[in-house]
């Protein structure tokens, strides 16, 4: 599902985040990568959606090179992968059901279909009666559980998390982390930056140090 | 086509909601638009209404003979003696100056005017068709027609005809510049608030981008919005040039009677309505495309 091969990334003005770095994760496979802050767990992340390109190396994402797509053809991958982005990015002057239902739109799902999809996503994740929510007005554990509702909602084959249980309390965590296992379960391909691994037991583990496996 | 057609209306909605959320700012762009765009609108209602008149005014260039105010009744009975014998002339038209007198005195403004005066002042005059009405010809026939006795004015109506149509030459052209000129502004208008809604609209950009969306997808509702814009300017303009034609069609009308001319002011026609409409609207699209390409890139 995933190759890296030889993968180094540079940002200016020449902080190495990645070198060299080769691993492979397999379809339907749960796997965390961790690592220490700024190890390049984010980077990581952000090169399998291409958010950033690889300055060496290739990431090959269902056999497709993503580091050389074209601007016109990210978008096609971007709706295939779901993403829990660190900083969430939710957008704040649209309500919950909103928020999860920009994907379906940006796809182009008929509203209808849409309206269904998003409700199953946002019972997946607890907030089935919280549609209608602003942001702001979710706790923590809240606003990362609606992150994860987009990040599902187009049922992707391949789930991108970073730090999806930072800053939540250690029964939250749990309960994010059980949803991460639920989607494994039925086959979907995850992969998990955390600095706490523990709380994936049996997922495979990606150890970063300083931009390469240890 | 169904995805199409769903996007599009999601994105027109967008558009909508964003140009009513910020109700006083809307307004007071499609105010500015519409008063921009009103100048050309008018430009061409007059341009159209004059164009009106120039067709139905006769083009057959004609000769006017008036008399001296002093010419009497067998004055003016040699010159119609003296036309009959003239080579070269098609039709003769006598207008005795009581005529002209009483036509006059309809005039609801001009009635008290010409009762003030103490004779009529109207002379008598012939309005002559010649057989060849080529301006050479014409020439020579006043200039032959003012060495009669008694004749106090030969006028060529052709050259009114003439002066008239490169008159309207030139309206035509001013109105053409006015709308470019306008109309950039109304580009530049859109340009504008279409950067001021991209900066408002940032997070939403980005989480976009990160979620799998095209740039069309990202430009459509700013597109409505400019398009929008436009079109509620343009409708702004319309307004204005038909209350324009409203309030100046008693005045307007009484004025052009002076010369026999009859006005009643025209708001614009249904095909230059929709010009404009359509043109206010595409100016605001390629106002907000421009910006979109300047600066979605760095957005
Ligand atoms: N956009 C960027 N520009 C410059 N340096 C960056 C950028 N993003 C990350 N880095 C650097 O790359 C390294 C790895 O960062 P990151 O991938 O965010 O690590 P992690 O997510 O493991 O904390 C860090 O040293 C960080 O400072
Ligand atoms: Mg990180």
């Amino acid at each position: 599902m995933i190759r890296f091969d030889r993968v180094s990334k540079r940002y200016p003005p020449g902080i190495d985040a990645l070198s060299h770095l080769s691993f492979e994760v397999a379809e339907g496979e749960l796997a965390v990568v961790c690592g220490h802050s700024g190890a390049g767990k984010s980077t990581l992340l952000k090169l399998i959606a291409a958010i950033e390109k690889p300055t060496g190396g290739a990431v090959l994402v269902g056999g497709q090179n993503v580091g050389g797509l074209s601007r016109s053809a990210l978008p096609f991958l971007r709706r295939r992968i779901g993403m829990v982005f660190q900083d969430q990015k939710l957008l704040f002057d649209r309500n919950a059901f909103d928020n999860v239902m920009l994907p379906l739109s940006i796809a182009g799902f008929p509203p209808r279909e849409a309206a269904q999809r998003v409700r199953a996503a946002l019972d997946k994740v607890g907030l089935g009666t919280r549609e209608k929510a602003l942001p702001i007005a979710l706790s923590g554990g809240e606003q990362q559980r609606l992150a994860i509702a987009r990040a599902v909602v187009c049922r992707p084959s391949l789930l991108l998390a970073d730090e999806p249980t930072a800053h939540l309390d250690t029964e939250t965590a749990a309960d994010v982390a059980r949803i991460f296992h639920e989607f494994h379960q039925v086959g979907v391909t995850v992969l998990i930056a955390t600095y706490d691994a523990g709380l994936f037991p049996g997922a495979r583990r990606i150890q970063l140090d300083h931009g390469t496996l240890r | 086509m169904k995805t199409w057609l769903t996007h599009h209306r999601e994105a027109a909605g967008l558009a909508v909601g964003r140009l009513l959320g910020a109700p006083v700012n809307t307004l007071l762009s499609i105010l500015a638009i519409g008063i921009a765009l009103a100048l050309p609108a008018g430009g061409q209602m007059l341009l159209a209404n004059a164009l009106q008149v120039a067709g139905t005014t006769s083009s057959t260039p004609q000769i006017s003979i008036f008399m001296a105010q002093n010419a009497d009744a067998k004055a003016a009975t040699e010159i119609a003696a003296r036309l009959k014998k003239f080579g070269g002339i098609a039709k003769t038209e006598f207008i005795a100056r009581e005529q002209t007198l009483t036509r006059m005195k309809a005039s609801q403004g001009l009635k008290d005017v010409i009762e003030a005066l103490p004779a009529n002042p109207f002379p008598d005059a012939f309005i002559i068709t010649a057989t060849d009405d080529r301006p050479e010809n014409m020439e020579k026939l006043a200039a032959e027609f003012r060495q009669w006795p008694k004749v106090e004015h030969v006028q060529l109506d052709s050259a009114w005809v003439r002066r008239l149509d490169a008159l309207l030459r030139l309206g035509r052209t001013a109105v053409l510049l006015l709308g470019l000129l306008l109309g950039t502004g109304l580009v530049a208008i859109t340009f504008n608030t279409i950067r001021m809604q991209m900066l408002t609209s940032r997070a939403e950009i980005e989480v976009s981008r990160l979620l799998g969306a095209t740039d069309g997808y990202i430009q459509r509702p700013f597109l409505y919005y400019g398009a929008l814009l436009g079109l509620g300017g343009g409708l702004v303009a319309w307004l204005l040039a038909g209350a324009a034609a409203l309030w100046l069609r008693g005045p307007l009308g009484d004025l052009v009677r002076l010369y026999e001319i009859n006005l009643v002011l025209q708001p614009l026609g249904l095909p230059d309505s929709l010009l404009l409409l359509a043109a206010a609207a595409g100016l605001g699209w390629l106002g907000g495309l421009l910006s979109l390409r300047q600066h979605l890139r760095q957005a």
